[in-house]
C-alpha cells in the first residue's frame, strides 16, 4: 500500500502502476457521487474486520461486486473503467450497532444482462461475500430502476388475475398444506385435499419436499388431488385449487410434471426456491404462457435471510422474485411459529404488493421503489396460525393474502372439514365485522365467539387453540425507530 | 347443497341492514356497487345478469339495498349477488361479490368424469338447473 489516504488516485501512471492499492484509492469510494436514476443502487450491511477502515471496506465490497481484482491491472485502460466501476457513495454507522455499517453503493445498469437475476445476483453477491477483510456481509435492500424493472415479465399471473379466475374477492384467501408432510400414499393424500376444499377451503398445497417419493409418485399424486379438486369444486360451487409442486431434479422434468398438471385442470402449480433463480423464472414464463398461477415456497431462504449481520434480507429476495414471475410467495404470519416481527414483515408485504414503495426505514426499506405496472405477488402467510388469530392475521396482513392453516385445519378435533369451516367462518365475520366498523383488534374475541354459537366446529377450533401463541425475541427487526434518524 | 361463492357465503344468509352495511364500506371506498342475478351458478360462469349499471355515483347505500329488493320482485327464486367495482390504477376490477338472494332448493352440480388414456380423467362440472332452458330453471 503506496498512499492511505482514501482519495482516487487519477494519475494514470500512478494509478495504473503495478502492484497492489486500496480499492478507495482505485475509485471504487466516491462521497461526491449522485446515483443516477437508472442506477442499481445496492446498500450492504458491512462489518468490517478488526482495523480494516469501513471507507475501504465499502469500496472493497464496490470493488469485488463490479471490476477489480485483488491487484491493479493495466488492462482496465482498454475500458471505460470508471463507468463500470461500483462506487460506494455513502457509509454511515448502524444505529446501536457498534462496528457494523451501512453501505451504499451505485452499479451503473450496463453492468447488468435484462431480465437475469442469475446475471444480477452473480455480480451483486457472488464472490463478495466470502471476502476476508470483511467479519460478515448482509445485502438489506436494492433500487431497482425503471429502466432494469421493465426487462423482467414479472408474476405471470398477479393478484389481481388470480382472483378473477378463482372468483373470490373481498377476503383473504384460505389454504393449508396437507399434512403429515411425508408419508401418506396417493390416495390417502387425496383425501385431505378432498375434505379440506369441501370444508371451505380455496387451495390445498403441497409441502416444500413432497415431490416423488417411494411412498408416493408425482404421477398418483396429482391424479388424485384434481379427482379432489374438482369433486369439492361440484360440491361447493366454487373454482378449487391445489398447488401441486413439480419441483424436481432437471428442467425437463419439472416441465414434464408441469404440463400433466395442466393436462387434468390444475390452475395452479408450485416449485421451490432451492431450484435456483434461472428455473423460477424459467417456470414463471412457463406460467405465464399456460395460464396457470405460480406458487414458490421459499425453501432455504433462512439459511442465508434470517441473521441480521450476515447473508441477504428477505426484502431483497422478495424484490427478485417479484421480478422473476413467480405470483405467491411466503412472507410471514407475524403471529404464528416462524420468524418475523410486525415492522419487517409490514416492508415484505409492501414489496409484495403496491405499485410504488416509498422509503419506510421503520419497516427496513432504505429506498423509493417503483414497480413499473409489474403484477402483484401474493404473500402467503403459514405456519402455527389457527382462527383464534384471524383478527390479529386481518389486521397486521390485510385481505391480499394466502392464509394457510395446515396444523389448525387438519388438526381439528372434528375432522379436516370442520376444521376448514371453522377458518372458513371465522375470516367471513371478522371481514364482515371489519367492513361494518367494528374494532377487530380489540374486539375480536368477542366476534369470533359471537361467530362460533352459530357454528360448532368455530366453537371447538378457539377451544383447542385458545392458548397457543409463539412469543419469541425476533432476531431480524429494523434498525430503525418509527422516526427515522438517517435518511436515505 | 350450499353455493358458497362469495364474500360471505359461510354466514347466515344476509338481512336488508347487513346488505346496506357491507354496501356502503364499497361506498366509502369509492368502489362502484352493482346487482347481478343468474339461474346459472357454474363456479366460471363469469357474467351473470346485471340489473342495470353499476351505480358509479351513488352515496348512499339504500339505494342498493332498494335495488336489490327491486331484482328479488323479477328474481326472487334465483341467485343474486351484489358486487363492488374498483376503478383505481392497478386493480381495476372487483373488490368485493357476495350473495344476497338464493333459490329455496339448490340444487348444485354434477361432476362428470371423462375416463382418458392411461387414468387420466377429464372433469366438468354442470349446473343441474341449467339442465332445464334458461328462465326455467328454479321456481
Amino acid at each position: 500500500m503506496n498512499d492511505m489516504s482514501p482519495q482516487t488516485v487519477t494519475d494514470g501512471k500512478k494509478r495504473y502502476a503495478a502492484g497492489v492499492m486500496k480499492y478507495a484509492q482505485m475509485g471504487y469510494w466516491e462521497p461526491d457521487y449522485t446515483p443516477k436514476d437508472t442506477d442499481v443502487i445496492a446498500l450492504f450491511r458491512i462489518t468490517p474486520q478488526d482495523g480494516v477502515d469501513e471507507i475501504e471496506a465499502a469500496a472493497a465490497v464496490a470493488g469485488e461486486s463490479s471490476t477489480a481484482t485483488w491487484t491493479v491491472v493495466w488492462t482496465d485502460r482498454l475500458t471505460n473503467c470508471d463507468k463500470y466501476r461500483a462506487k460506494a457513495y455513502r457509509v454511515d454507522p448502524v444505529p446501536n450497532a457498534p462496528g457494523e455499517f451501512f453501505a451504499y453503493i451505485a452499479y451503473d445498469l450496463d453492468l447488468f444482462e435484462p431480465g437475469s437475476i442469475a446475471n444480477l445476483t452473480a455480480s451483486i453477491i457472488g464472490n463478495v461475500f466470502g471476502f476476508k477483510p470483511l467479519k460478515a456481509l448482509r445485502l438489506e435492500d436494492m433500487r431497482l430502476p425503471t429502466a432494469y424493472v421493465k426487462t423482467f415479465q414479472g408474476p405471470a399471473t398477479g393478484i389481481v388475475v388470480e382472483r378473477e379466475r378463482l372468483n373470490c374477492y373481498g377476503r383473504p384467501l384460505l389454504g393449508a398444506t396437507v399434512k403429515p408432510k411425508l408419508g401418506l400414499s396417493g390416495r390417502n393424500y387425496g383425501r385431505v385435499v378432498y375434505e379440506a376444499l369441501k370444508g371451505g377451503l380455496d387451495f390445498t398445497k403441497d409441502d416444500e419436499n413432497i415431490n416423488s417419493q417411494p411412498f408416493m409418485h408425482w404421477r398418483d399424486r396429482f391424479l388424485y388431488c384434481m379427482e379432489a379438486v374438482n369433486r369439492a369444486s361440484a360440491a361447493t360451487g366454487e373454482v378449487k385449487g391445489t398447488y401441486l409442486n413439480v419441483t424436481a431434479g432437471t428442467m425437463e422434468e419439472m416441465y414434464a410434471r408441469a404440463e400433466f398438471a395442466k393436462s387434468l385442470g390444475s390452475c395452479i402449480v408450485m416449485i421451490d426456491l432451492v431450484i435456483g433463480y434461472t428455473a423460477i423464472q424459467s417456470m414463471a414464463k412457463w406460467a405465464r404462457d399456460n395460464d396457470m398461477i405460480l406458487h414458490l415456497h421459499r425453501a432455504g431462504h433462512s439459511t442465508y435471510t434470517r441473521q441480521r449481520s450476515h447473508g441477504v434480507s428477505f426484502r431483497v429476495i422478495a424484490k427478485w422474485m417479484r421480478l422473476a414471475g413467480v405470483d405467491h410467495l411466503h412472507a410471514g404470519t407475524v403471529v404464528g411459529k416462524l420468524e418475523g416481527d410486525p415492522a419487517t414483515t409490514k416492508g415484505y408485504y409492501d414489496i409484495f404488493r403496491e405499485e410504488h414503495n416509498p422509503m419506510a426505514l421503520e419497516n427496513g426499506i432504505f429506498f423509493d421503489q417503483d414497480w413499473a405496472s409489474l403484477n402483484k405477488m401474493m404473500p402467503v402467510a403459514s405456519g402455527g396460525i389457527h382462527a383464534g388469530q384471524m383478527h390479529q392475521l386481518l389486521t397486521y396482513l390485510g385481505e391480499d393474502v394466502v392464509l394457510q392453516f395446515g396444523g389448525g385445519t387438519i388438526g381439528h378435533p372434528h375432522g379436516i372439514a370442520a376444521g376448514a369451516t371453522a377458518n372458513r367462518v371465522a375470516l367471513e365475520a371478522m371481514v364482515y365485522a371489519r367492513n361494518a366498523g367494528r374494532d377487530i383488534w380489540n374486539e375480536g374475541e368477542d366476534i369470533l365467539r359471537d361467530a362460533a354459537k352459530t357454528c360448532t366446529p368455530l366453537k371447538q377450533a378457539l377451544d383447542t387453540w385458545k392458548d397457543v401463541t409463539f412469543d419469541y425475541a425476533s432476531t431480524d427487526a429494523p434498525d430503525f425507530a418509527p422516526t427515522p434518524e438517517v435518511s436515505a | 347443497m350450499r353455493l358458497t361463492q362469495g364474500t360471505f357465503s359461510f354466514l347466515p344468509d344476509f338481512t336488508d341492514e347487513d346488505i346496506r352495511l357491507q354496501a356502503q364500506y364499497a361506498i366509502d371506498k369509492g368502489w362502484a356497487v352493482s346487482v347481478e342475478w343468474t339461474d346459472d351458478p357454474h363456479p366460471r360462469n363469469t357474467y351473470w345478469e346485471m340489473w342495470g349499471h353499476p351505480m358509479f355515483d351513488n352515496p348512499d347505500a339504500a339505494a342498493v339495498v332498494y335495488e336489490v329488493n327491486e331484482c328479488r320482485k323479477e328474481h326472487g327464486g334465483k341467485y343474486i349477488r351484489v358486487i363492488a367495482f374498483d376503478a383505481s390504477p392497478g386493480w381495476e376490477s372487483i373488490r368485493m361479490s357476495f350473495i344476497v338472494n338464493r333459490p329455496k332448493e339448490e340444487p348444485g352440480f354434477r361432476l362428470v368424469r371423462q375416463e382418458g388414456e392411461g387414468r387420466t380423467v377429464r372433469y366438468t362440472i354442470q349446473s343441474y338447473s341449467a339442465d332445464r332452458p334458461e328462465g326455467a330453471r328454479y321456481a
